[in-house]
């Protein structure tokens, strides 16, 4: 009976970050990084451009290794090939010629991996339909994915990571370049396929405000460290101010929040960096 | 009427056999290729190889070898080349292929000066830069067969990988494919598609049997099976009829001289292009005109920015 009693957090992890460091050409791109990622919780995973949000995708998808730490799938050290992890790039730039289906996109999150030509079968078909309904992408169902819009893609891409049956899901600045009301269709829809399904869902934004509803926890990187925890407990002054390595004004202005870097960050890991996080419309 | 189509003697004409069967099958493996040359932005790389396999072919004509063999080692030598220096940045890819690509054809330009002046011919730079699918022997049917086979079988096995990495590497490689390996397997296959079209069609209009039928059909269908279904169908259809017009054409008036086949069958690739463009913004048209007559029209064209209209116009 020895070590069944593992806490309910833990035994929900599905990805850990243990003190992931990462240097590139001579220059340290992550510091000590620690974070775990649980089965149905939505993780935001906030920083300006160039904080490390990237490179923490990459530590996580195993296309970088890192140069110290270790990176635990459900507390295995984490296989070379995982199907465990949906991956949706920032927005992708796809040829209007592209002779792909929003229904094959999906279809290759099934087998786009496997070698040889697929069969045509029943299953597989209603398999990609009941995704193309989860993500309510029937509608474009059978459009080219170049004459997609920006929401729409998104969704045909959610589904094409969902149908491999992920445990964690990642997307890499899903709401950039989406207007208003895709945007909130997109945190909505994420939001209940991480309750749902009981996935890990980590969404790399610059901009906090439109995820604050439907976050869990809260990974906040500034100059390739990482703070995290639930919103209340990491945006503030005193967490972020250390973070940065300099004093942070945190504002809530009518339930948004604005972080205020100053504009001295001589310690930045990347200088050409945003220095201000600021929420749009208020900017 | 048949008599008129099919000139007296032309299925009895052991080198319009041999075009035939050889002709088909590179016109196959060519646009077979072409589909995912189009869909990855090789077009650029695909031309180049064919340029390179000049300064084979042209070499294997100087000491008096098969130019298939000069073109297939040296396109095969040239995509190395390419993989080497290219990295997986476009714009030091493209740069990569250009350098090759000049090198290559000052050699190429050096090979046919040397061997046209030895030998007092001109006949075998055209053959080289512009094919001919009537010279081609008999004996060659099977190194064809194979290496078309080699082509059409790298394609197949990288089928579902090559369509995952052109529409996004890293979501390929995130998936756990092997995107490097996948890409110089198929520069493999381009490389020995382009040098079976350049013995036939000629090295400088080999592009154009490589990407014209398969733009073509990215026109006429938006499945990926089906497009490689169209780019063979339209690839064998315009060499075939090629092959009947340019022996025909020895029958015209007023010299009865013949004309290359090679011109007929790019001809033909350009109207098929043509035809399937305007085809395709046709229907699009329709589509346009359908989705603004039904009641959610305005929102339907306003939520998708880069319709089918904009798809049409962007190609040019």
């Amino acid at each position: 009976m020895n070590g069944a009693f593992g806490s309910a957090a833990r035994r929900n992890e599905v990805l850990s970050l243990d003190g992931v460091s990462l240097w590139l050409s001579g220059r340290e791109i992550l510091h000590e990084v620690t974070f775990s990622l649980h089965a149905g919780e939505l993780t935001g995973l906030i920083g300006s451009n160039g904080a490390g949000k990237t490179s923490i995708f990459k530590v996580i998808l195993g296309l970088e290794a890192p140069s110290a730490g270790r990176v635990l799938f459900a507390g295995q050290a984490r296989p070379r090939r995982n199907r465990s992890i949906g991956y949706v790039p920032q927005s992708i730039g796809l040829d209007p010629d592209m002779p792909l289906r929003a229904r094959d996109l999906v279809a290759l999150g099934l087998d786009g991996d496997r070698f040889g030509i697929p069969l045509p079968s029943r299953s597989r078909r209603q398999l990609v339909d009941e995704m193309l309904e989860a993500v309510d992408a029937r509608g474009f169902a059978d459009a080219r994915v170049g004459s997609l819009s920006g929401g729409e893609l998104q969704r045909a891409l959610i589904a094409h990571a969902l149908i491999a049956k992920p445990r964690l899901l990642l997307l890499d600045e899903p709401l950039a370049n989406l207007d208003i009301r895709s945007e909130q269709e997109v945190v909505a829809l994420l939001a209940t396929i991480a309750k749902q399904q009981r996935i890990a869902v980590l969404i790399s934004a610059h901009e906090m405000n439109p995820l604050l509803p439907v976050m869990d926890r809260v990974v906040y990187v500034a100059s390739g460290r990482a703070a995290t925890g639930s919103t209340d407990e990491v945006v503030r002054e005193d967490v972020l101010s250390a973070l940065y390595g300099h004093h942070v004004d945190v504002l809530h202005v009518h339930g948004r929040i604005l972080v205020v870097a100053g504009s001295d960050e001589v310690h930045h890991a990347e200088p050409e960096s945003a220095r201000t996080v600021v929420p749009r419309g208020l900017g | 009427m048949l008599k008129a189509i099919f000139e007296p003697g032309l299925f009895a004409s052991e080198p319009v056999r041999v075009a035939v069967v050889v002709g088909g099958a590179v016109a196959l493996v060519s646009a077979v290729v072409g589909v995912f040359t189009v869909i990855r932005g090789q077009s650029f790389a695909g031309h180049s190889l064919g340029d390179l396999g000049t300064t084979g072919g042209s070499g294997a004509f100087l000491v008096g070898a098969n130019p298939l063999w000069g073109f297939v080692s040296f396109a095969i030598l040239g995509a190395g080349a390419m993989e080497l220096f290219g990295g997986r940045r476009p714009r030091a890819r493209d740069m990569a292929t250009g350098i090759v690509l000049g090198a290559g054809l000052g050699i190429a330009a050096l090979f046919l000066y040397l061997g046209t002046t030895e030998r007092n011919t001109t006949g075998a730079t055209i053959t080289i830069l512009f094919g001919s699918m009537f010279v081609i022997r008999a004996s060659m049917i099977p190194v064809f067969a194979l290496l078309s086979v080699l082509a059409l079988a790298i394609v197949a096995l990288c089928y579902r990988p090559l369509l995952l990495s052109a529409v996004s590497q890293d979501v390929a490689s995130a998936r756990g494919v092997p995107v490097r390996t996948v890409g110089v397997l198929y520069l493999l296959a381009m490389a020995v598609a382009v040098s079976l079209s350049c013995v036939t069609i000629g090295a400088i209009l080999s592009t154009a049997v490589l990407i014209g039928p398969a733009a073509a059909a990215l026109r006429l269908t938006k499945r990926p099976g089906l497009a490689i279904f169209w780019a063979a169908v339209i690839g064998l259809a315009v060499t075939w009829i090629g092959i009947v017009l340019a022996y025909d054409s020895y029958y015209w008036p007023p010299a009865g001289r013949g004309w290359p086949v090679s011109f007929f069958v790019v001809a033909l690739v350009l109207a098929v292009y043509l035809l399937a463009d305007f085809a395709s913004r046709h229907r699009a048209r329709r589509a346009g005109a359908r989705a603004l007559a039904s009641s959610e029209g305005p929102t339907a064209v306003a939520g998708r920015p880069r319709g089918p209209e904009s798809t049409v116009l962007g190609a040019g």
